[in-house]
């Protein structure tokens, strides 16, 4: 059984209510922390080697430490909980599992940057959530770990839960910034980094819910003893959502030990592929990631084992390699289209650009219909030479990263199944009547027996 | 004419007291949330005019904000709004065989209100219910793992809620 730091008292009866999760040793951090100076504690989170969990895996002691301390202004934690990258759902299930680890994070993170006025920002459609995480807010106030003067300290500390209402683009630190300003979800031209400028133009930091959480128990254990878990750079536990065709969808804390194959096959996490069919490919860590044949997940290009980490899953870069990115795992049966997969993905791009910079604008619309044209069996060879094209005009010329994000797929798609958009270009009677997956039942090129 | 009740204002209070003063544009689309819930699902020019005015900021500041997130209809919807998940994850795992059942359930296509104005259909982009593919939204919640059948009693519950 691998050792689970977020998830061990995730199932206990009542977990959700403060009164058990204090039975079962919660708060205990708070306590630990606001003993500490500011500043240690943002050095105990360094020595701890934990990485942001929101998809870059930027280190979170280093980006604590870059926060901007001006006098007499104020500072901002803000907590994303935007939660949109199509694969993604293990935020979702923290908080609605244990709000209270969630919410105990952030009042030890509050403390540590100084931020006397905390908010979570989380995608409108959770909106059920958001009853869950007052709640919980409610009682660490009553119960003294929260609101004024907390545990005789003298720190203020309120947390506030506001919600979105439907854009990935807010995932972006940044727009999700403009949007907690009340204004459409554009991102800003970064510099200024938001650790100098970010909330109404004050020092803020933005962290993922699952970092947040992973600061519990780092207080709880220290930095150094939470660094020996897992391995090299891939410190402490990551949540993976794992979707797609396999036989046990669900979100699941593994230590970063475990290889791919593992995590696919054991029946302590996906349990196989479902209805017996086989592995074709599988996109690692959310819909922005490239998508690997299953040859290429199980092994790097060098014939080694891949594990469930950052390094071993980013290993060959882009040519043979993905990244780890959310989390979101998902798994591909042999039966399956990349082609219309992909299309899905470059539909949700398209209809999540906020608009601001016109190669994603128009590309992502032209990589729509490209793939569109394609899928519906009414592509010609030079349409995929034209979709490579398009996504290479797209990467690096844009002001976030959501153009990169919506070209990293497609290019990934062709680069490793090439053939297949070929076949939907040369059968186009078959491909109207079939999806490619169905009409190869057989094919060994991307399946290894 | 669109005002909240007596009880709703103190919600909008509590949502403007969450920022420091003369932020209060930030509670915006909250209270665009609670706007469309009040006054029938969608958000008019009136409403929009008068949750500026409850702000103090421009009309126009509203308008763009209500036209960039999905959530907030600019027209009419039914009574019950299906809002299918149509992203990879989910279609692996059979959501354009539901959304096709739907609209030959409820006759309709997508982005259609039936004539009775009781349902709406809609498709969106990943809710993050990946894993329990296919699904919905439907008001506040979410309906999971759905099969013709679910879709068959999801359709009588909202009919017998009337
Ligand atoms: C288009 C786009 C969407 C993003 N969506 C999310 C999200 O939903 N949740 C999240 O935590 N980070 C998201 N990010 C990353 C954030 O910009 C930011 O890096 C992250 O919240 C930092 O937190 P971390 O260091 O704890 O990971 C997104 C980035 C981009 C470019
Ligand atoms: S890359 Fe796309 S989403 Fe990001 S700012 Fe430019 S247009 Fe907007
Ligand atoms: S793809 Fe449908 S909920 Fe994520």
């Amino acid at each position: 059984m691998a050792k689970k730091l977020l998830l061990e008292k995730a199932h206990v009866e009542g977990i959700r209510y403060f009164d058990v999760y204090r039975r079962e040793g919660g708060y205990q951090a708070v306590e630990k922390a606001l003993k500490m100076a500011p500043n240690d504690v943002v050095e105990e989170v360094k020595k701890s080697g934990l990485r942001g969990r929101g998809g870059a895996g930027f280190a979170t002691g280093l980006k604590w430490s870059f926060l901007a301390k001006p006098e007499g202004v104020p500072r901002y934690l803000v907590c994303n909980a935007d939660e949109s990258e199509p694969g993604t759902f293990k935020d979702r299930y923290l908080m609605e599992f244990i709000p209270h680890l969630l919410i105990e994070g952030l009042v030890v993170a509050s403390y540590a940057l100084g931020s006397n006025r905390t908010y979570i920002y989380i995608r409108g459609e959770y909106a059920w959530i958001v009853a869950i995480l007052e709640q919980a807010i409610a009682e660490a106030k009553q119960n003294g770990f929260l609101g004024k003067n907390i545990l005789g300290t003298g720190f203020d500390c309120e947390i506030y839960v506001q919600r979105g209402a439907g854009a990935y683009i807010c995932g972006e630190e940044t727009a999700l910034i403009e949007s907690l300003e009340g204004k459409r979800g554009n991102p800003r031209i970064k510099p200024p980094f938001p650790a100098i400028k970010g909330l109404w133009g004050c020092p803020t930091v933005v962290n993922n819910v699952e970092t947040l959480a992973a600061v519990v128990p780092i207080m709880n254990l220290g930095g150094e003893e939470y660094a020996k878990i897992g391995v090299g750079r891939s410190t402490g536990t990551k949540l993976i959502s794992a979707c797609g065709n396999i036989n046990k969808p669900g979100v699941y804390e593994i230590d970063m030990t475990i290889s791919v194959e593992e995590f696919i096959y054991s029946d302590e996490y996906c349990g196989g592929i479902a209805n017996g069919k086989r592995l074709k490919a599988c996109i690692p860590g959310g819909s922005s990631v490239p998508i690997l044949p299953a040859n290429l997940l199980l092994k790097t290009a060098k014939g080694e084992t891949r594990y469930m980490n950052y390094e071993s899953l980013s290993d060959g870069g882009f040519a043979t390699g993905s990244m780890m990115g959310s989390g979101g795992f998902i798994v591909l049966d042999e039966d399956q289209c990349v082609v219309r997969h992909t299309l899905t993905l470059a539909r949700f791009y398209r209809h999540e650009s906020c608009g601001q910079c016109s190669p994603c604008r128009e590309g992502t619309g032209w990589m729509e219909k490209i793939l569109q044209k394609i899928e519906n069996g009414d592509g010609v060879k030079t349409d995929i030479d034209l979709l490579w094209d398009i996504q290479r005009k797209i990467e690096g010329n844009t002001i976030c990263p959501l153009g990169d994000a919506a070209a990293w797929p497609v290019a990934a798609a062709i680069r490793h199944f090439r053939d297949e958009f070929e076949w939907h270009v040369n059968n186009r009677e078959l491909c109207r009547k079939q999806n490619y997956g169905l009409a190869h039942y057989a094919d060994e090129i991307h399946v290894p027996a | 004419m669109v005002k909240f009740t007596e009880d709703k204002m103190k919600e909008v209070q509590s949502m403007i007291d969450r920022y420091p003063e003369g932020k209060q544009k930030s509670a915006l689309i909250p209270l665009l949330h609670l706007a469309q819930q009040e006054f029938g699902g969608w958000l008019s020019a009136e409403t929009m005019d008068y949750v500026a005015s409850l702000l103090s900021i421009e009309p126009i500041e509203v308008y763009e904000v209500a036209t960039f997130y999905s959530m907030f209809n600019l027209q009419p919807v039914g009574k019950h709004v299906f809002e299918v998940c149509q992203t990879g994850p989910c279609m692996l795992n059979g959501s354009d065989q539901i959304i096709d059942y739907i609209k030959q359930r409820l006759n309709i296509g997508v982005g259609e209100t039936t004539a009775d104005g009781m349902f709406t259909l809609k498709t969106v982009e990943c809710l993050g219910a990946c894993g329990y593919a296919p699904m919905m939204q439907l008001g506040m919640h979410y309906r999971e793992h759905l099969t013709k059948t679910k879709v068959d009693e999801i359709i009588e519950e909202c009919r017998n809620k009337q």
